[in-house]
């Protein structure tokens, strides 16, 4: 296996009993990536870490640390360290020693521990807690001594178990941005595993999307939110409008699809949509735009009735209705007006919605 | 206001605390100051305590032999100890990691013992290590072994009665800290390179400390003293300190000699368990 991958793993399986809690993932995580493992809660995102930290054995298929196939190996033998979600620090030992654990446990001198666990401990900006029992810490402290913990011992791969999921919503806004400098400080393969999709655009450079064991898509926050392969993606990643119908026609990239009531939306075709079969357009809501007025030739052009408007700040959330379809456009709001007539649509009226087949995919169902 | 409440509120706690404090008052603190009193003074050919007050009492339990018995008594004690931790661990933990439905079953099935009489019991491990007993019919008639073997009457088998008798009282306190035991914290030790072995002496051992001081305690404080289970399992011809008591108090007929000497186990055992737990405290002190 000679490639470049940190992490690697092949056609896992894992099964509790009957169920296969990881079913069939591979994936390959590059030297020095920040890489998100992102789904809900049961999709086999944890278990698929666990089973690289070495706390689980895969049923069949390869786990494989920097081109070594890990098999039977045990967690004290491989060359990752973990930041458990509940941070696991040990509560009858100092901050100090907490960090100093690793290093002593590999047998490393004892003026190197006291400068390594020093030099730790100034990485996550808490030197002058050492002496401090891990009760006697806010969370968000807990969570930077669990890191430099990790960190000390300068692991290959450093694997995070939804480490920011106990901290409030600022703490962990905060936490994401310094993770992600963190990583590209100490230069190691981060594997994140969380259910929050915002957290994961934000930090990562790569994420695997998965759902019920399956790793369904692995690519950039861009690739992820802009070319999502299946409905699932495209459903949990950000907001989107999904309109079901019948492929009439593949021309080139893109795809027509026509609605049971009649009319035909345009987009770019995904793998596997072929004419004569259902799917799904899926179109972001700030992809599309509202119109007073416009032409019924341009194409994904269709009038249609406001039903709700929401100011909220940023944008303004329309929901229109398109027959018994509903459809949620977000308009930006670019001029900082006073007057509300500026914002032309009012409930109950009519409106006309348009956006480039390039900017919606249609995707098999 | 608030100052009335108040008193109202200790008068209430107080009051709770009656009950207990007659109790203990009446059946614990009084008899011994009676003990303490008697241990000064002389007995009159019948027995009975009578002035004059001295520290001869003291001043004999301290002597050579009953010094030996005391020291051997913390001997044996200690060894029970140790052994009971020893087998109470893997026990507690197999019960602590066991499902949920199967744990209290299992307890119980710890418990169940109790259900028979002390002595009972002791009676039938007296029986079961006998001359002509069980274990040593099995053994000959396998032709394991020639001829019997003389199990009772040893120090051995003193240590095997208090360590079944014992058993219970280990394995509870240790699974109660056990069942709270947090395993990813072994995971996180692992993780950090720790084998089975490290991961349990430097953060499974410490972080159940108060279970097994707890269990360590109730183990050595009632085997120091032992009766029935010496009287037994050693046949007559062991003697620890809980004899030497019940034979001052009994056919040796001297309550001043016999209280001197529980008096100053007391003593003993209460430094011993403060000793105990001054070492313990350091692994406690952050739990």
């Amino acid at each position: 296996m000679a490639n470049d991958f940190a992490v690697e793993l092949r056609d896992v399986v894992k099964l509790y009993g009957e169920v296969a809690a990881v079913d069939h993932v591979t994936m390959s995580i590059r030297q020095n990536e920040f890489f998100s493992l992102l789904g809900p809660s049961g999709c086999g995102k944890t278990t698929s870490l666990r089973m690289i930290a070495g706390f689980e054995r895969p049923t069949s298929g390869i786990v494989a640390i920097d081109n070594k196939i890990m098999g039977a190996t045990p967690p004290f033998r491989r060359d990752v360290n973990t930041v458990f979600q509940s941070y696991a620090l040990f509560p009858h030992l100092t901050v100090e020693q907490n960090v100093a654990f690793g290093l002593q446990m590999k047998g490393v001198s004892k003026t190197e521990i006291k400068r390594r666990t020093q030099e730790a401990l100034e990485l996550v900006r808490l030197p002058q807690l050492a002496a401090r029992y891990p009760k006697q810490m806010s969370g968000g402290q807990q969570q930077r001594v669990a890191l430099a913990r990790a960190l000390v011992n300068r692991p290959r791969v450093l694997l995070l178990d939804e480490p920011l999921g106990a901290l409030d919503l600022k703490l962990r806004k905060e936490m994401q941005i310094e993770l992600k400098t963190l990583q590209s400080q100490v230069g190691i393969t981060f594997i994140y595993v969380t259910h929050d999709q915002e957290e994961a655009l934000t930090m990562s450079d790569r994420i695997a999307v998965m759902s019920h064991g399956k790793a369904l898509q692995v690519g950039t926050p861009l690739e992820i939110y802009e070319r999502p392969n299946c409905r699932f993606v495209a459903d949990f990643i950000g907001e989107t409008n999904f309109l079901d119908g019948t492929v009439t026609e593949v021309r080139g990239d893109f795809a027509y699809l026509t609605l049971p009531s009649g009319e035909v939306f345009s987009g770019r075709a995904s793998e596997g949509v072929r004419a004569g079969t259902q799917a799904t357009l899926s179109v972001r809501p700030e992809k599309m735009q509202l119109l007073e007025n416009a032409s019924t030739a341009t194409a994904n052009t269709y009038q249609v009735h406001v039903f709700s408007i929401a100011y909220v700040g940023s944008d303004t959330r329309v929901i229109i209705n398109l027959g018994s379809q509903r459809i949620d456009v977000w308009e930006q709001n670019s001029s900082s007006t006073l007057n509300p007539d500026d914002y032309f649509f009012k409930s109950g009226e009519s409106a006309w919605l348009t956006f480039k087949p390039e900017n919606a995919l249609v995707l098999a169902s | 206001m608030m100052n009335a409440i108040r008193e109202r509120k200790q008068l209430q706690i107080f009051g709770l605390m009656l009950p207990g404090a007659f109790w203990l008052i009446v059946f614990f603190a009084l008899p011994l100051l009676v003990i303490f009193v008697i241990s000064f003074m002389a007995r009159d050919d019948l027995g009975s305590p009578i002035p004059p007050y001295s520290l001869d009492n003291y001043q004999q339990a301290l002597d050579g032999l009953y010094l030996n018995l005391f020291v051997f008594s913390l001997w044996i004690s200690l060894l029970t100890t140790i052994i009971t931790l020893l087998l109470s661990f893997p026990v507690a933990l197999y019960i602590s990691r066991s499902p949920k439905r199967w744990r209290n079953t299992l307890i119980f099935m710890v418990m169940i013992p109790f259900w028979t009489n002390f002595l009972v019991r002791t009676y039938a491990l007296e029986f079961m290590v006998r001359a002509n007993g069980p274990i040593n019919v099995v053994l000959l008639s396998l032709g394991l072994i020639k001829e019997p073997l003389s199990m009772l009457s040893t120090p051995a088998a003193v240590l095997v009665g208090l360590v079944y008798g014992e058993l219970p009282f280990m394995i509870l306190p240790l699974y109660a800290s056990l069942e709270k035991f947090d395993w990813a914290m072994f995971e996180a030790a692992q993780d950090l390179g720790a084998n089975m072995w490290r991961a349990f002496l430097r953060v499974m051992l410490p972080m159940t400390m108060p279970g097994v001081l707890a269990g360590s305690i109730l183990v050595f404080v009632p085997s120091v003293g032992s009766y029935i289970t010496v009287e037994l399992m050693g046949g007559g011809k062991i003697n620890m300190i809980g004899r030497v008591i019940a034979s001052q108090f009994g056919v040796a007929s001297n309550w001043p000699f016999g209280s001197a000497i529980s008096l100053l186990l007391m003593i003993v055992v209460t430094i011993a368990a403060l000793i105990y737990f001054r070492v313990g405290r350091g692994e406690r002190m952050a739990l």
